[in-house]
């Protein structure tokens, strides 16, 4: 037992590094496909005739497709157009589109969850339609997105060990490497699973503290 | 004087169904009129269409001199920019049946929303003329709380505070004290007649007929989208020229037994 604790200790900055790969990528991923899912969302909602139904066309593809397929797309089939991504490139920008589309799905329910009649008492003040969105309707339809963001957000931590399959050194292939040398198999994959736990706790525990303390809005 | 609220044969679709077969009607400064009818005869869509929440398909409304979410160009109506509309809403006041408060917005923010992002007030200015109003519908000790902590009376006068503080040119009621339970009605009633005693322009939908008859300047009954009746309380609640208007206050006879 010694002899595991010892791989482990000498494994560890290893299986940080890989960690903290994983951790960059969600970063991204979760930041650039919120930006992007809440611009869809509006569009979704708001758009004219035209970018409402390519949000929508766009929306509805991409959750369609299982995100594996998107990684191989962006990896494989790009460069096929002319397009060559480093691995890291095609495997961030895959998860973005994926993620996107959810978030946007999210944006689009949370703004249409709250009453039209928050919206015709905010006209009645005079508010502008940005004025109307920025001071009344996304302050209640933020705290209303957060649980099922917070799921997309512990989705793209999972979703980002398959970017492993590309090469890319993350928590998941570090802890291969340290099999494949170590042929210590069972610990190193328990310890994997319990790190990716740990994130994903943090994440959906912090959102849970969050929520608490907005319950007092509800109504 | 002027009327201060103008409109001319307004006619109002939602898809096929006629709502508004058109309505003409003239409010000056500082008349309260009361708007009687059962619900479907178009009370309420009237005051959205006043206050630019809905579009109409035909005749003009003016505030003051301004066309109402529409300009003409050669004869065409078109629409206005959707800054325009929210400025034009800005001079009229409306207060909902549900009161549409901002729940999470402190009972004082809802008030100052209006003056500091419409009307570009500085923050102290705007908070002043807030606690003013909230003084003056009886909530000053409420400025801090939240819109659930207050009861449904209480949650009407500050929506009541926070449409009259931007000084509208016309304050719309949409049966403002229908969702209420009856001893709160009174709060409500109390604060709009103390309004109209002070000048203000009101457009009143209400089925609290004590109320109309003891306030209103003038009532309008309409019935299938048209105004059937229109005169002074006195008149048109105790000798109804109409059988339709006979028979829409026989519902309120217990009301007028005393009349």
């Amino acid at each position: 037992m010694t002899g595991v604790w010892h791989q482990i200790a000498l494994a560890l900055p290893q299986l940080l590094r890989g960690l903290r790969t994983t951790l960059e990528i969600s970063a991204v991923v979760l930041v650039a496909g919120s930006l992007v899912g809440f611009v869809v969302g509006l569009l979704l909602l708001y758009g004219g005739l035209v970018t409402r139904l390519a949000a929508r066309a766009y929306v509805d593809t991409i959750r369609g497709i299982p995100v594996l397929v998107l990684i191989f797309a962006c990896y494989f089939a790009l460069p096929a157009l002319g397009l060559s991504l480093s691995a890291w490139q095609a495997g961030v920008t895959a998860l973005t589109v994926f993620a996107a589309a959810h978030i946007a799905e999210i944006v689009r329910g949370g703004i249409d969850s709250i009453p039209r009649a928050q919206s015709d008492a905010a006209k009645a003040v005079g508010l502008t339609f940005w004025q109307r969105l920025r001071l009344v309707i996304l302050p209640q339809a933020t705290r209303r997105m957060l649980p099922p963001w917070v799921n997309a957000a512990v989705e793209i931590v999972k979703g980002s060990s398959l970017l492993s399959l590309l090469g890319i050194v993350d928590l998941l292939l570090a802890m291969q490497n340290v099999v494949g040398y170590t042929f210590i198999v069972l610990p190193f994959y328990l310890l994997t699973a319990a790190v990716y736990f740990v994130v994903n706790f943090t994440v959906s525990q912090t959102a849970a503290m969050l929520e608490r303390r907005f319950a007092y809005l509800k109504y | 004087m002027p009327p201060i609220l103008r409109i001319a044969d307004l006619h109002k679709r939602f898809g096929t169904l006629e709502v508004l077969r058109g309505i003409s009607l003239e409010v000056d400064p500082g008349q309260v009129v009361a708007l009687i009818g059962a619900s479907g005869s178009g009370k309420t869509t009237l005051l959205r269409c006043v206050n630019a929440l809905e579009d109409y398909q035909q005749g003009r409304i003016y505030i003051g001199e301004e066309l109402v979410g529409y300009r003409e160009v050669d004869g065409q109506r078109v629409r206005l920019s959707e800054s325009r509309v929210s400025r034009q809403r800005a001079e009229v006041g409306m207060v909902f049946q549900s009161y549409n408060l901002f729940p999470h917005m402190t009972v004082l923010d809802n008030v100052t929303l209006g003056l500091v992002h419409v009307q570009r007030k500085a923050r102290g200015d705007a908070e002043r003329i807030a606690l003013a109003w909230l003084e003056r519908v009886g909530l000053a000790e409420k400025v801090r709380a939240y819109p659930f902590q207050l009861s449904g009376g209480q949650q009407q006068r500050v929506a009541i505070a926070r449409a009259v503080a931007m000084q509208p040119k016309v304050m719309l009621f949409d049966e403002v004290t229908s969702a209420l339970d009856p001893e709160l009605i009174g709060e409500v009633l109390t604060v709009m007649q103390d309004l109209a005693r002070s000048g203000q322009t009101m457009l009143v939908v209400s089925h609290e007929m004590i109320f109309v008859r003891e306030v209103a300047h003038r009532v309008v009954f309409m019935d299938g989208g048209v105004i059937v009746e229109d005169g002074l309380p006195a008149e048109v609640l105790v000798h109804p020229r109409t059988e339709r208007l006979r028979a829409f206050l026989s519902r309120f006879r217990g009301v007028f037994g005393s009349v």
